[in-house]
């Protein structure tokens, strides 16, 4: 309620100055479903969720950590590797540069150890603030780690995907990690390890059509846009518009390619209770 | 450098060339024997990748293609050699088959990309993709894959987790199209023959970076008597492979696959830290 009141009071002096464009930066946002002007704080405090439509906006990966593993509990893998720029593009690294210095993130995912409600797994958050979340060959070692890490640990392995997909920027390499992450697969299949892939706005290319897709369970966060080819792509191609909720979250379980759309206040206590499901089985009717 | 540049486009322009020799062509050159087999037994029968059985000498072989149309009619029924999911759904079932019946694989790699459609998306394009790959990753029988003409985003890595890869000297393998990386990269699609410069994506680069294993040669103009040759040469490195292949334990096949991707870099160590 007092959410409310807050996001009225300061909706109303803003529409007093009739103009969206000046809103600062660094205290208000405009919903981009809604479109409704909210108090930053307010919807930071609210799950990223917009209070008043209920539409979710992305998460970055210490908000997410704080989301789903128990205070305290994450390691991050001692792991510190970097592109060696494989094109040899001369914007590329500093391009990187100045993006970690203005996210504080290493890469698009990090990936380490952590609890929930007590359970260990091995987690890989990935990020849409550091060049969409696409895959290069940072990305796709630090995930095919973490696998193999998992598969060392016998513990589950959740990840969080959002991506644009491949790394245009590491070319051939980028398309490379999606063979790389999805045979390291096969082997936490084989050793029967519980996956879950969580999918979130935006996901898609290559990462849709590798890890993301290959979840023993997979999860949506509701609305997220999920898909192989871009919409615009798509559109271009078949020269018409898309139907309305194409690639969304609730198009993909209705077409069979996800077990549940789960939001966020829920995503934790749904992942211990899939946890919780798949322990201590046994298939055998005799030891 | 001037002189690089005109052959990464001249390659791409190669490869795309409406005459040059499709996977059936190669398929039916290479090989005693082959019939084609249809269906991904689900929805329907994807003409982009075709699937069958070819003989050489005693030795039977699984073989799986991206075939392109050789006219306008054939080009419509086979979606200009862009697969849909059923695609590579019918091409996971030949390779299950192929453990089975302890058979190589071959395939055959040309494809602009999977196809981005509304149909497509609806039927997992994703998950068809990841699907093949982690099926193909796992396989208990040697895999090969000959890129023969142009080898587009995951469309094509999706039928190339293969023990070795050879190459056409003239075909590509990239991420995406030059037209598309200049876009995305550069927002200006006209900078496409810089773009294929960039984009590391000959059959020579590809080797340098270990992504291929072998670069077939052919020549620029490529007349019957020179695909007969061609076609000679890449029998004689499927030949040499799958013997060598074959001394192999299952497990010993499985690793070497997994390593082959494992071991693609592009990354080191961060001194810094």
């Amino acid at each position: 309620m007092i959410v409310d009141k807050i996001k009225k009071r300061e909706t109303k002096n803003l529409a007093n100055k009739k103009s969206n464009v000046d809103i600062p930066i660094g205290k208000w946002l405009k919903c981009e479903k809604c479109h409704e002007i909210i108090y930053k704080d307010t919807v930071r405090s609210n799950l990223n969720i917009c209070p008043n439509c209920g539409h979710y906006f992305r998460m970055h990966i210490g908000k997410r950590i704080e989301l789903v593993i128990d205070e305290g509990t994450y390691k991050r893998f001692d792991l510190n590797i970097e592109t060696t720029n494989p094109l040899d593009l001369e914007d590329y690294p500093k391009k990187l540069a100045t993006l970690r210095e203005k996210t504080n993130l290493e890469e698009a995912v990090a990936c380490g150890t952590g609890k929930i409600k007590g359970e260990d797994v091995v987690i890989c958050i990935m990020d849409s603030g550091f060049l969409m979340g696409s895959m290069g060959a940072v990305v796709g070692e630090k995930i095919t780690y973490s696998i193999e890490q998992a598969i060392q640990l016998k513990l589950p392995l959740i990840i969080f995907a959002v991506s644009g997909g491949a790394r245009m920027q590491e070319g051939i390499i980028s398309l490379m990690q999606m063979a790389k992450t999805t045979a390291a697969l096969t082997k936490l299949d084989e050793a029967g390890l519980l996956y879950i892939s969580v999918l979130t706005d935006p996901t898609y290319g290559g990462v849709t059509a590798s890890f993301a897709s290959l979840g023993d369970i997979i999860l949506a966060e509701p609305g997220a846009m999920i898909g192989f080819a871009g919409p615009r792509v798509i559109e271009q191609t078949i020269g018409e518009s898309l139907p309305e909720g194409f690639q969304t979250a609730e198009f993909l379980l209705e077409h069979g390619f996800i077990d549940k759309i789960v939001a966020r206040e829920e995503m934790k206590d749904t992942l211990y209770q899939l946890i919780q499901y798949h322990k201590g089985g046994s298939t055998n009717g005799k030891e | 450098m001037e002189k690089n540049k005109s052959s990464a486009w001249e390659k791409v322009e190669i490869a795309r060339n409406p005459k040059r020799k499709t996977a059936i062509d190669y398929i039916e050159s290479i090989f005693d024997e082959f019939i084609e087999l249809h269906g991904d037994r689900n929805f329907r029968d994807d003409k982009a990748i075709i699937c069958g059985l070819a003989k050489l000498g005693e030795q039977s072989f699984t073989i799986i293609a991206e075939q392109k149309g050789r006219t306008t009619k054939e080009n419509m029924e086979r979606n200009f050699g862009m697969p849909n999911p059923e695609s590579y759904r019918k091409a996971i079932r030949f390779m299950k088959q192929a453990e089975k019946f302890h058979r190589p694989v071959i395939t055959f790699v040309d494809t602009k990309g999977a196809y981005p459609g509304i149909g497509a998306e609806e039927r997992g394009q994703g998950e068809a993709i990841a699907k093949s790959m982690f099926e193909m990753a796992r396989l208990k029988v040697p895999v090969i894959s000959v890129v023969i003409g142009e080898g587009s985003s995951g469309g094509a890595l999706a039928i190339s987790v293969a023990n070795k890869i050879f190459m056409l000297e003239n075909a590509i393998y990239s991420i995406l199209s030059p037209e598309g990386y200049s876009s995305i990269l550069w927002k200006d699609s006209s900078r496409v023959k810089e773009a294929a410069e960039k984009m590391r994506l000959t059959a020579k680069d590809l080797y340098d970076l270990k992504v291929i294993d072998t670069i077939i040669k052919e020549p620029i103009e490529m007349e019957e008597a020179d695909f007969e040759k061609v076609s000679q040469s890449i029998q004689k490195e499927i030949q040499k492979e799958i013997h060598k292949m074959q001394k192999m334990t299952k497990e010993e096949l499985v690793e070497q696959r997994y390593e082959k991707f494992r071991s693609i870099s592009g990354f080191k160590i961060n001194m810094l830290k």
